[in-house]
């Protein structure tokens, strides 16, 4: 059975990276055909960090994802408290309202959102209402369903128990949240704040439909590029992106992997005081 | 005893699904008492003890702390603390910053901090622990924590919601002693909860009994164990034979169409009563010297004494006796008037004490359905 | 009582950005694009499409099955991995989630092209080229390629929520390792199954970039038209009729799947 699975889980392996591998390859190529290798080159690394409309657009994607996913992450771990504490048909139908971003395909959620922006532009009379702010609001909006999703489970299986006794020791609500639940529920404040950075970063479908010529990020700026030939420096940036992530994973799952095992480090501290 | 500390007055709780899981509880706590609510899973022992420690707003009555109301007191005002059921230890802190946890928050300096919980450590047996995490220790470990955590801040009342249900038999035995030892050492007020009644018989000063939301009987442990209010008490702590009887005077009881002497009275004449009769205190005879004669039906070995169920006339009592008496003997038994107890028919009449149905193991499936249905 | 306040900029921000604009595109859905009155013409003029609507559908259906049959193996596997290498595979599956999918869409092209990487190695052992690009078949591997790993990930942690014990009593019970699986793995894999198909299934139904690049005009799937609605055609009233036709065609596939069992979609998707 396992060496059936193998014989597949190798191959889905290989078909998932070839196409990184292929841009990778390209991005040290000096001929302008990603089909054709005809030497080897650093010079599309060298044009990457030389074109500047390029890195400000990089700049705006990472800026856009930042405050969406930092927005969502504060406001969302307070709304899945809040909607922990509710019961029966109301926790329903928010929780209904919190799939609604998640099920609904991209295009939709895109097309929507920019139907209301340009209603409002009407309403407002104004003519270019899209650019940074419908940007914004825009991932904020779609960034709160992964925090909510990954702050909710965490709550269901912390000890409720745990609350009380915070409560039985002298903290107010407040301080109860912040010295105990917050530690309890951290592993999915963290796990949804990068899924709503990284989904943040890489949308395109939705940025698409909401922004306009004053304010673009890279993925949508790529679509644009792509009805022309590519400038192969794109693929230089692909690489690089593909390294900071892969490194960015790999320390993750290592700090993960020792947090299972080593004792905290503050306690030592506390014994050297002592 | 000492003066009164805590009081409950006309305390109700509905739930808001129409259940009323406390009907009109009234009770007083004295300082430096150890006070038992015991009962069986779903009685309301637990909800009381939520209300005392602020965690839950009772429907209507009062709580008087001290004289004074706190009903609206919120929990972290309270001069209360609660050791809970699962311990309920911070996760994230070890042991020792568990322990200040309650300290940091009023804001003690960090050297008497390290003093009192240096000293905590010392009372509940963890010193050397301080830096282990606490899902590292043992149940009995965590447990102890959870003592110190509370204790540390000098309470005046600590609420204990079944600490020791987790803990396995013998640990539990040394857990019991060593929380009353603490408790008179510190002369601090413990509320405990249990549905475990030899525990509460071993540890309280006082022990309420409770069932159906409702106080059945409030006493100390000798005279919930003779002298039990209804059936339910009786049935409830240790073992009883129940049998309807008449009161025919003052002293005198029939049933089973003879008389016996007893010491109860104020009854009114010709009274129907409940009759108890402790399965331990009754006495073996050969036939012709019984007050009354059966068959044995079964006999189960249980270590200090066997486990005997006689036949009289079709109802069947449980018998502890260490004399082996094999099936099918037939044998007499005698009662002295201290052995009877006679109490006032109640709604629950009839619905112990009778152990047609008696199996060795019956008790043990009790207990299980207990532990399930344990959410109160 | 008072944490409920906690969620309430949250509500009033999802009514506002998600619950109204969906009522928008009702609205726009309903109204004529020229004079702003009443019209169900968006909506009727749509039977037109039919052929495209149920190409979109088959497309994005047969790439969800495919993506179940090769996905399900892969996440087998990596559940019965010592837990370092499935932290590490687990990974690997979702890395290329973060990566741009314009580009890695964009590397297929480059492979599959008459002039491109595959048909050059044909070429270099002496055959004929193959027609790849601009097929069915060329839409349906860009969506496998997309959109396995959200196949992937919650059959993956569905397998991982089984209780070993269950396994053990099969055997015990007299399960072959076949039967195991068949009895006992797959029935319990039902809920990561449906999520995994919904996952893949909705994001290749409404596509249009996999399409416009893989694809070729006679392989036009629906979220090329909608797409073409509000940047080219600009008749912004049909592309929200035809968004609200999918959306509603969307929720009757969840539904029907979601019929085959009650999956607890909340808590795969979070692990996704």
């Amino acid at each position: 059975m396992k060496r059936v699975n193998l014989v597949i889980t190798i191959p889905v392996f290989i078909f998932l990276y070839l196409p990184m591998l292929v841009l990778a390859v390209a991005s040290f190529n000096t001929g302008l055909d990603v089909a054709t290798f005809k030497s080897f080159t650093l010079s599309q690394y060298a044009n990457l960090f030389r074109d500047q409309t390029l890195l400000r657009l990089l700049g705006n994607s990472v800026l856009i994802a930042l405050l969406s996913s930092f927005i969502a992450t504060v406001f969302g771990t307070l709304a899945a408290v809040g909607i922990f504490s509710m019961k029966g048909r109301m926790r329903r139908a928010v929780m209904t309202l919190t799939n609604i971003p998640m099920t609904n395909p991209d295009i939709v959620t895109g097309v929507a959102l920019a139907l209301l922006f340009a209603f409002t532009g009407t309403m407002l009379k104004i003519n270019s209402i899209l650019g940074f702010w419908t940007l914004l609001i825009a991932h904020i909006t779609f960034n709160f369903p992964y925090v909510i999703l990954n702050v909710m489970p965490k709550l269901q299986q912390m000890d409720p128990d745990l609350q009380e006794a915070a409560l039985d020791l002298g903290c107010t609500p407040m301080q109860a949240f912040l010295k105990v639940v917050i530690h309890e529920i951290m592993p999915g404040i963290i796990s949804g704040a990068l899924m709503a950075f990284t989904m943040s970063l890489d949308d395109f479908v939705i940025s698409y439909f909401v922004t306009g010529s004053s304010f673009i990020t890279l993925p949508v700026e790529i679509y644009n590029y792509t009805k022309k030939p590519i400038q192969p420096k794109i693929y230089a940036l692909f690489t690089l992106m593909f390294a900071v992530i892969l490194i960015l994973m790999v320390v993750m799952n290592l700090l993960q992997a020792r947090s299972e095992k080593q004792p905290r480090l503050h306690n030592e501290k506390r014994r050297m005081q002592a | 005893m000492s003066k009164e500390l805590i009081r409950l007055s006309n305390l109700t709780m509905t739930f808001e699904d129409g259940e009323t899981i406390l009907d009109n509880i009234n009770l007083y706590i004295n300082d430096k008492e150890f006070l038992t609510l015991l009962g069986p899973s779903g009685c309301g022992k637990t909800t009381t003890l939520r209300i005392i420690g602020g965690f839950l707003t009772p429907t209507s009555g009062d709580v008087f702390f001290n004289g004074e109301r706190i009903n609206d007191v919120p929990a972290y005002k309270r001069k209360i603390n609660t050791v809970f059921q699962r311990y309920a230890l911070f996760p994230h802190l070890d042991v020792y910053d568990n322990i200040a946890f309650g300290l940091r928050i009023a804001k003690l300096n960090e050297d008497e901090i390290d003093e009192r919980v240096t000293e905590m450590l010392e009372i509940v047996s963890l010193k050397g622990f301080e830096n282990r995490k606490v899902t590292s220790l043992s149940g009995g470990q965590q447990q102890r924590v959870a003592i110190a955590r509370a204790l540390v801040n000098r309470p005046r009342v600590l609420l204990l919601d079944e600490p020791l249900g987790a803990l396995d038999l013998r640990l539990r035995k040394d857990m019991q002693n060593e929380l009353k030892l603490i408790q008179q050492r510190m002369g601090i007020t413990f509320i405990y909860v249990t549905h475990d009644q030899e525990e509460a018989l071993t540890m309280s000063d006082t022990i309420v009994v409770m069932n159906k939301g409702k106080i059945q009987q409030i006493g100390r442990p000798e005279d919930i164990y003779n002298e039990p209010k209804n059936a339910f008490v009786a049935d409830f702590i240790g073992e009883s034979n129940i049998l309807d009887g008449v009161m025919l005077e003052d002293y005198v009881v029939k049933f089973f169409g003879r008389k016996f002497d007893c010491v109860d009275k104020g009854f009114e004449k010709n009274e129907p009563v409940d009759v108890v009769i402790r399965p331990e205190d009754i006495d073996i005879v050969p036939p012709e010297q019984g007050h009354l004669c059966g068959t044995v039906t079964s006999v189960t070995f249980k270590g200090v004494h066997y486990d005997t169920i006689v036949d009289f006339k079709g109802f069947k009592w449980l018998i502890q006796t260490t004399d082996y008496c094999p099936v099918d003997s037939y044998i007499g038994i005698r009662l002295n008037p201290e052995d009877i107890h006679i109490m006032h028919k109640s709604e629950y009449s009839g619905l112990y004490g009778d152990y047609s149905s008696y199996s060795a193991e019956y008790d043990e499936i009790a207990d299980a359905s207990e532990e399930e249905a344990d959410e109160e | 009582m008072k944490s409920k306040l906690l969620a309430c900029p949250y509500i009033v921000w999802m009514i506002l950005f998600t619950l109204i604009p969906l009522c928008i595109v009702f609205y726009y859905a309903l109204t004529d694009s020229v004079t702003g009155q009443f019209t169900i013409a968006n909506l009727a003029s749509i039977g037109n499409y039919l052929p495209i609507f149920l190409r979109s559908i088959w497309l994005a259906m047969f790439s969800a099955v495919i993506c179940l049959v090769i996905g399900y193996p892969v996440a087998y596997f990596i559940a019965q991995c010592k837990p370092t290498t499935q932290r590490f595979l687990e990974m690997l599956i979702m890395l290329p989630m973060c990566m741009s999918f314009l580009l890695r869409t964009l590397a297929w092209v480059a492979m599959l092209e008459d002039t491109g990487i595959i048909n050059n190695l044909i070429r270099a052992i002496g055959l004929k080229p193959l027609p790849l690009i601009r097929t069915n078949g060329a839409v349906i591997l860009g969506m496998v390629y997309n959109y396995l790993p959200y196949m992937i990930l919650p059959l993956y942690s569905v397998i991982m929520k089984i209780d070993p014990r269950l396994i053990e009593a099969a055997r015990d019970l007299g399960c072959t390792p076949r039967l195991v699986f068949s009895k006992v793995i797959l029935p319990l894999s039902g809920p990561g199954i449906l999520s995994g198909l919904t996952m893949v299934f909705v994001p290749a139904v409404s596509t249009f970039y996999i399409s416009q690049k893989l694809g070729s005009p006679g392989t036009t799937l629906i979220g090329d038209v909608i797409e073409s609605q509000f940047k080219t055609a600009y008749n912004p009233n049909l592309g929200a009729a035809m968004s609200l036709v999918l959306m509603v065609l969307i929720f009757i596939c969840v539904a029907v799947m979601n019929r085959f069992g009650e999956s607890d979609g909340e808590e795969v998707i979070a692990k996704v």
